[in-house]
C-alpha cells in the first residue's frame, strides 16, 4: 500500500473487488448503495477500504436513497459511486434521470444476474441491457461500458469516472455476476494525475457564473454546493441559469444539448475489441462474459479453418453503429449471443440494416452459453 | 478524436488449459483451495488463472464446488471442460463429478468421505485428509494437506508457488501451521500417490 491508502501491486482477486479498488484508484470517495447478491462484494470492499482513504461509506435504507445519495455527494464535489443488480437497478431508474437531468457525474455498477423480478440471485444474466439505455423516462443519452474480466472491471471502473467527469453523465458499468465473481489476477496501480480527467468547472466569477450554460463543447462548468457560486438545480425543464422554463423552446434547447453532448462525442466514447474480421464471413457480436465464451467459440472455428470473425462491445451505450454499419458491408452475418432473449441483437439488425444477416443466439441466464452452441450456431451460419 | 478499436491477438490454435475441479461441502474450504491454487498459478507462477466457484446458500454447508483454469495465455471461456485434476470431498459430488472423465483425470478423493464406485473410470487416489488433519489436532487444515499432496501428484502448479500462496492466504499467524499441514500431505502423496495410481480403486 502507498502512503494515501491506494492498494498497488499483483492480487488475485474477484470482479466485484476489482471494481471497488478502481473505483478508489479513480479518485472516488462517496459511496451509498444497498446490499444485493452478486455486487454485495463491491458494498463491502468498499466499506473496509472508504475510512482507509478518507472517504465515506453509507449503506442506505434502500436503492432509490442510494442513487440520490451519490448525487448529492457528486454535487459537494466528491466523486462518487453505487453498485447494485437487477432489482436494485430498476430501483434506482427514477433518479437516474435526475443525475442525468442535472448533468451529475456519478459511476452506477450494474452486476447482472437473472431476472425479470429477484430472478435468479446468485446466478448470471445480461437482461438490463436495454433498461440502461431506456429505463429512466424522458429523451436522453446514457454511456455504459461492459467489462469481461476482474482486471477490466478495476480499469474501466477509472475509465467510467473519466467519461462521467468529462460528459458530466452518470456511468453504468454494465457487469455480470460470472464477471463480479470469477477470481483473476489484477494489477491494482495507483492512477496518474494526468490519466484522471475532472469535470469542468468555472472559470468566470460567481456574479457571472450561468450553471448550465455550455460553450461548444455542450458540457457546462459545474459548481460545487459550498464555493460561493449561486446554482439552482431542479429536475424540472431548465433554462441557463437553472431556473424552470415550462416552455417548448427551453425543452428543446436542454433535451437536445443532453442528448448531443453523448451523442456527438461517440467517437471520443466508443471502445471495441476485434479480431480475425478481415476476412470474416460470420462476425460474432457478444459483450461481457458472453464475449469471452464467444472467443473462444470463435477460436474454435478458426482452428477449424472457419471464417468466424469477433467483435466484442466494450461501450454498449452509445452503440458503436457506424462500426457495425462498415462491418456489415463485408460479412454475411452476425451472431449475437446474449445471456437474455434478445437486446443487443436488435441494435446489431438495425445497425446492419439489411445488409448482413442478424442472428440471435439467446440463453435465458442462469449460466453462460457452451462455446459448443456458439460454434455450432457459426457453422449452421456458414451453410 | 480517437476512435478505439483494439486488434486482439489472432491465434488459431486453441492454447492448452489445464484445468482442477475441487468439490465438496461448505466449511472444508473448497472454496479457499481454489483460491490458493489460482493464486499459485497466476501471481507465482506467472502464468493465468482463472477461478470460478458455486455460489450460493449451497456455499455454505451443502455441496460445494471450485474451478480452476490454468494457461500460459489469457483464458477465455473460465469454465472446467476437460479437468486434469478432480479433488472430490463429499459423496454427493463424487457421484455429480467422478464419471465419464477422460482417462488421464486424476481423480483424488478423501477414502472417510467418499466410498468409490469400482466401476468409475479413471480409478481415483486416496489421501485421508480430514483424519490426518484431526490428527494433527486441526481439522481446518485438510485442505491444506490435500494441496500438500496435489503438489506431490501433479504438475498442475509448482510446489513453490503452492507455499507462497498459502502464506500469502491464511491468516497471520497460521502460516507456520498451515506449511507444515501441506508438508504432511507432500510427503504421504510422495510415499503412497504415485503407487496408489496404479493401484486398486479407493
Amino acid at each position: 500500500m502507498s502512503e494515501n491508502g491506494i492498494i498497488q501491486g499483483e492480487f488475485f482477486m474477484n470482479g466485484d473487488e476489482a471494481c471497488a479498488e478502481g473505483a478508489i484508484s479513480a479518485g472516488c470517495r462517496f459511496f451509498a448503495g444497498y446490499p444485493i447478491t452478486p455486487a454485495t462484494e463491491v458494498a463491502e470492499r468498499m466499506s473496509s477500504r472508504l475510512p482507509e482513504v478518507g472517504g465515506t461509506y453509507i449503506q442506505m435504507e434502500d436503492e432509490i436513497a442510494s442513487m440520490n445519495a451519490i448525487l448529492g455527494a457528486s454535487w459537494a464535489g466528491v466523486k462518487a459511486m453505487t453498485a447494485t443488480s437487477g432489482p436494485g437497478f430498476s430501483l434506482m431508474m427514477e433518479n437516474l434521470g435526475l443525475g442525468v437531468m442535472l448533468e451529475t457525474p456519478c459511476v452506477l455498477v450494474d452486476v447482472q444476474r437473472a431476472g425479470p423480478s429477484t430472478g435468479l440471485p446468485t446466478a448470471v444474466g445480461q437482461g438490463d441491457m436495454m433498461q440502461a439505455r431506456w429505463g429512466s423516462h424522458g429523451t436522453y443519452e446514457i454511456i455504459a461500458i461492459v467489462p469481461n474480466s476482474p482486471q477490466e472491471m478495476f480499469d474501466l471502473t477509472i475509465t467510467a469516472f473519466n467519461l462521467s467527469e468529462k460528459y458530466r453523465v452518470p456511468v453504468l458499468i454494465m457487469s455480470d455476476e460470472v464477471v463480479g465473481h470469477m477470481s483473476e489476477k489484477v494489477v491494482l496501480r495507483q492512477t496518474a494525475p494526468e490519466e484522471l480527467v475532472e469535470r469542468p468547472r468555472p472559470t468566470v466569477p460567481p456574479e457571472k457564473y450561468l450553471p448550465f450554460q455550455a460553450d461548444e463543447g455542450l458540457v457546462p462548468p459545474m459548481a460545487l454546493a459550498g464555493e460561493g457560486y449561486h446554482f439552482h438545480a431542479t429536475g424540472l425543464t431548465h433554462d441557463e441559469r437553472g431556473y424552470p422554463a415550462m416552455n417548448a423552446a427551453a425543452q428543446d434547447r436542454l433535451a437536445r444539448r443532453l442528448v448531443d453532448k453523448i451523442r456527438l462525442n461517440k467517437k471520443d466514447i466508443i471502445q471495441y475489441e476485434e479480431a480475425w474480421v478481415d476476412d470474416a464471413e460470420v462476425v460474432v457480436c457478444a459483450y461481457g462474459i458472453t464475449a469471452r465464451v464467444a472467443r473462444h467459440a470463435v477460436q474454435m472455428a478458426r482452428s477449424e479453418g472457419i471464417r468466424a470473425g469477433m467483435l466484442r462491445l466494450i461501450t454498449v451505450w452509445p452503440f458503436p453503429e457506424e462500426h457495425i454499419r462498415e462491418l456489415a458491408q463485408k460479412v454475411r452475418t452476425f451472431l449475437v449471443p446474449e445471456i437474455n432473449y434478445g437486446q443487443i441483437v436488435l441494435e446489431v439488425e438495425r445497425c446492419a440494416c439489411g445488409e448482413a444477416n442478424t442472428v440471435l443466439l439467446p440463453h435465458m441466464g442462469g449460466g453462460v452459453h457452451h462455446p459448443q452452441d456458439i460454434l455450432k450456431a457459426i457453422k449452421e451460419a456458414i451453410q | 478524436m480517437k476512435s478505439r478499436g483494439i486488434k486482439l491477438e489472432e491465434k488459431r490454435t486453441l492454447h492448452k488449459r489445464k484445468e482442477i475441479r475441487i468439490s465438496g461441502f461448505g466449511g472444508q474450504g473448497v472454496v479457499l483451495s481454489g483460491e490458493i491454487v489460482g493464486k499459485a498459478a497466476s501471481i507465482y507462477d506467472k502464468g493465468f488463472a482463472t477461478l470460478t466457484q458455486s455460489y450460493g446458500p449451497e456455499a455454505r454447508g451443502g455441496s460445494c464446488t471450485a474451478e480452476v483454469v490454468i494457461s500460459d495465455e489469457p483464458i477465455s471461456y473460465p469454465y472446467v471442460v476437460n479437468p486434469e485434476v478432480v479433488i472430490i470431498l463429499a459423496q454427493e459430488a463424487y457421484h455429480k463429478y467422478a464419471n465419464n472423465l477422460s482417462e488421464g483425470t486424476l481423480v483424488i478423493i478423501d477414502p472417510d468421505l467418499v466410498k468409490p464406485d469400482p466401476s468409475h473410470k479413471p480409478k481415483s487416489l486416496s489421501v485421508p485428509v480430514t483424519h490426518m488433519a484431526r490428527e494433527m489436532g486441526r481439522p481446518v487444515v485438510a485442505n491444506i494437506i490435500m494441496l500438500g499432496f496435489l503438489a506431490a501428484v501433479s504438475d498442475l502448479v509448482s510446489e513453490g508457488a503452492l507455499k507462497k500462496s498459502i502464506m500469502s492466504s491464511v491468516p497471520e499467524g497460521t502460516q507456520e501451521f498451515n506449511l507444515k499441514a501441506f508438508e504432511v500431505g507432500r510427503k504421504y502423496g510422495m510415499e503412497h500417490g504415485r503407487t496408489a495410481r496404479q493401484g486398486t480403486p479407493g
